[in-house]
């Protein structure tokens, strides 16, 4: 046995003990104790809106209004309840978009609402003509306009939303069980909301979202600090009450993408990745044992080393498991045999001149292992150029295939030269497997 | 030692009968792209009761929605491609549906993509497609630099390549027309993935001949050539064999989500054993050569 054999196996089998505890389920470190599951297979809905800069105030930069945007939607998002969202921002030669991410999430129409709508929220009084009667459009519905009133600093200003405070909560009426969504004002919304309620005493008040008209209660009496909006169902009246907290967005939002996947059929794609992943090991395990004999079942025991330090990897980066992303890892056990069948042909041809079988070993290590690095860099540059193409269009199938197949080939170019050549030293150390014909090399 | 190089105008032969359909069906039919690249709206509707497609086509036609795309996709499962609708529209067609069919809907899959979106992603496509080619191309001007005439190896690559690639897409193309199969971002990383294994079992098979024509075996191009072959065709075979296993597994057992893929891989991974072992080498020998075939095949020197 070579000099520094010993060393490098118990490392190894050090390395292979504590990666096969963390993919233990429930196992792991930094709080990394399960897999990270991809939409695709824990079901959900993936949602790409484009922003409308164009309708942006012109006093706003870009940027700030983007990062307001993202930060309104993660606050919906979080306040509904949703475990684990994502929600990003793609700028690119197209525009600018936000992404969101819901895993889990049930009711998706709903979902919509919440996360798409501006949210702009509005008081309106009644228009009346100079005789005092309610102005008709053409259809002979009255028309509203917003109300303003005088700010603290005497300036004139629109009674809106944004001088709500973040505490808004949908409460059922005592009466009649009906949802509303209470609100209160900060300082400078009460000192409008109070001349508001004075000028509209046994008036309508309009309340608008989004230029529709929710409910139009009568004003009972002068109001400054409180309120309460009727006229919801309880799941709208849940949305206002997250959007109000969550402030409106800015600029008007366009759903520009959707993919939704049913939380089974995410499941079922997992076990069928699963069992294809199980079977097309078994078979190029039983083919490789079949085929080099000892040298392939010593590749096969360095296949499951890769094996278990590649899930021990994806689960302590952790890597985004997607069912393409099941898939490239897959074919990267396939790939991974190559070194070693290249070594093992290589092998064969040593011991075919009649080197001995260490020398024939330490050769055919060393002539194959320009051909194992070559053969991987082509793999590396398909993988840079999908992971950079997936990130272009937010596409998390797309990435999760680079990246896995990127992991893995790496990986296996460890697995194959270093953990292959230390068993094989190993075994011949120890003395056993000598005959040739164990390598596949018939008796001459 | 079997004589590979010596057929070659056979292998030349069963490539063409491959290439020239498939490229007259990607001239005529060209590919059928998927929402991904020609937007639209595409779902999977889960009845819980029988429903005939036809049933289901006509629905549809009252509902306004008479350029629908429907294919049966499983028990009680049909796939609906639309052009692109709103989400309030999905949420209208889907109780239009249920009332009209009498039956509950499970969507358990819907992808919608806006023209805006799918405009970007063909053209990043393309992006991709070119930054991948001129990676590969710097590759193997790389990885042929110690060759005796490196342009001439990069170029028999770059065909081989070529090669694998058209042969995919090609059968993606008549797929697309014979059974409906649409292309998608996918599809797209499956051949870009077939691009870097492809190149891969070339350059394997070109070091061999290569380090043949270092040790003088022959003094025959077309012996050295075939000997190189000869001795990959273990490695070729082999890995291929193990790579072909895993993703035939995923083909079968897999699931729907990345046929496309996995489909593409499968393709282009035993198209690119065939072409390092039947067509790249052999490329290099009617470079030297022409295309005349040997008349005594020198086998006595192994």
């Amino acid at each position: 046995m070579r000099r520094g054999n010993t060393p490098l196996l118990i490392f190894i089998l050090v390395l292979f003990g504590f990666c096969l505890w963390v993919i233990w389920p429930g196992n792991g470190i930094f709080g990394r104790n399960e897999f990270t599951l991809g939409l695709d297979l824990k079901g959900g809905s993936h949602l790409v809106y484009s922003i409308d800069l164009s309708k942006k105030d012109p006093a706003q930069s870009d940027a700030d209004v983007i990062d307001g945007v993202k930060q309104k939607i993660e606050r919906r998002v979080n306040a509904y309840g949703v475990t684990e969202p994502i929600v990003q921002t793609i700028r690119n030669e197209r525009g600018s978009f936000v992404l969101v991410q819901l895993p889990g999430v049930k009711d998706i129409d709903q979902a919509l609402k919440l996360i798409g709508q501006t949210a702009e929220l509005d008081f309106r009084e009644l228009m009346i003509d100079s005789s005092g009667k309610a102005v008709l459009d053409e259809n002979g519905k009255e028309q509203w306009t917003i109300a303003k009133a005088k700010g603290s600093d005497g300036q004139e200003r629109e009674l809106a939303g944004k001088y709500l405070k973040p505490n808004a909560q949908v409460n059922l009426t005592q009466q009649t069980n009906e949802p509303e969504v209470a609100f209160e004002w900060n300082s400078e919304g009460a000192v409008l909301f109070e001349q508001v309620t004075q000028r509209n005493l046994q008036k309508p008040l309009g309340i608008f979202l989004d230029n529709q008209l929710i409910s139009a209660p009568t004003v009972q009496a002068v109001i400054k600090e409180k309120g309460v909006i009727t006229g919801l169902n309880l799941d709208e009246a849940r949305t206002l009450a997250i959007q109000l907290n969550s402030g409106s967005l800015d600029v008007p939002l366009a759903l520009v993408e959707r993919r939704d996947i049913g939380a089974t059929l995410g499941e079922d794609s997992l076990k069928k990745s699963l069992m294809a992943g199980i079977i097309g090991s078994a078979m190029v395990v039983l083919f490789m044992i079949a085929y080099y004999r000892f040298s392939g079942l010593m590749a096969c025991l360095a296949l499951v080393v890769f094996v278990v330090l590649n899930l021990a990897i994806f689960k302590l980066i952790p890597v985004v498991l997607t069912l393409p992303g099941i898939a490239g890892f897959i074919v990267s056990i396939g790939m991974g045999v190559d070194g070693n069948v290249l070594v093992a042909e290589r092998l064969k041809e040593e011991l075919r001149r009649g080197r001995t079988l260490g020398a024939a070993i330490e050769e055919g290590f060393r002539q194959s292992w320009s051909a194992i690095f070559d053969a991987n860099v082509t793999v590396f540059i398909a993988c840079a150029v999908l992971y950079w193409l997936g990130n272009t269009f937010g596409n998390f199938l797309v990435i999760g295939f680079a990246t896995t197949l990127f992991i893995g080939t790496a990986l296996s170019m460890f697995t194959q030269v270093v953990v292959t050549r230390t068993f094989l030293r190993t075994v011949v150390g120890l003395g056993m497997a000598k005959s040739p014909g164990a390598y596949g090399v018939a008796k001459q | 030692m079997i004589d590979l190089v010596g057929k070659r105008n056979w292998f030349f032969l069963i490539s063409a009968i491959v290439i020239i359909p498939g490229i007259i069906s990607l001239a005529v039919f060209g590919l059928k792209p998927g929402v991904d690249f020609s937007s639209g709206t595409a779902m999977t509707l889960n009845f819980d009761k029988e429903v005939e497609l036809s049933q289901l086509r006509q629905e549809l036609t009252d509902l306004g929605y008479d350029r629908a795309v429907v294919q049966p996709a499983g028990e009680g499962e049909f796939f609906i491609r639309l052009p692109e609708i709103s989400a309030e529209e999905t949420t209208k067609l889907k109780g239009s549906l249920e009332t009209g069919l009498d039956t509950t809907i499970t969507v358990s899959s819907l992808y919608s993509v806006s023209p805006i979106v799918a405009a970007g992603t063909v053209r990043n496509t393309i992006i991709a497609v070119v930054v991948a080619s001129i990676g590969i191309l710097l590759y193997i001007s790389w990885a042929f630099r110690k060759m005796p005439k490196p342009l001439r190896w990069g170029t028999c690559a770059v065909i081989a390549l070529m090669h694998d690639l058209v042969v995919v897409i090609a059968v993606f193309s008549i797929l697309g027309w014979a059974a409906g199969m649409e292309v998608d971002a996918l599809f797209v990383t499956g051949v870009l993935a077939v691009v870097g294994v492809s190149v891969n079992n070339i350059v394997v098979v070109f070091d061999r001949i290569r380090e043949n024509l270092k040790r003088g075996v022959s003094r025959d191009f077309e012996v050295i050539a075939n000997y190189g072959i000869v001795e990959s065709l273990g490695r070729s075979l082999n890995t291929g064999l193990a790579t072909l296993f895993v993703i035939v597994a995923l083909y079968l057992l897999g699931g729907v989500t990345t046929h496309t893929l996995v489909l593409a891989l499968m393709i282009g991974i035993a198209t690119g054993i065939y072409s390092s072992l039947c067509i790249a080498g052999q490329l290099l020998v009617v470079w030297e050569k022409g295309l005349s075939s040997r008349k005594k095949i020198a086998t006595s020197t192994a």
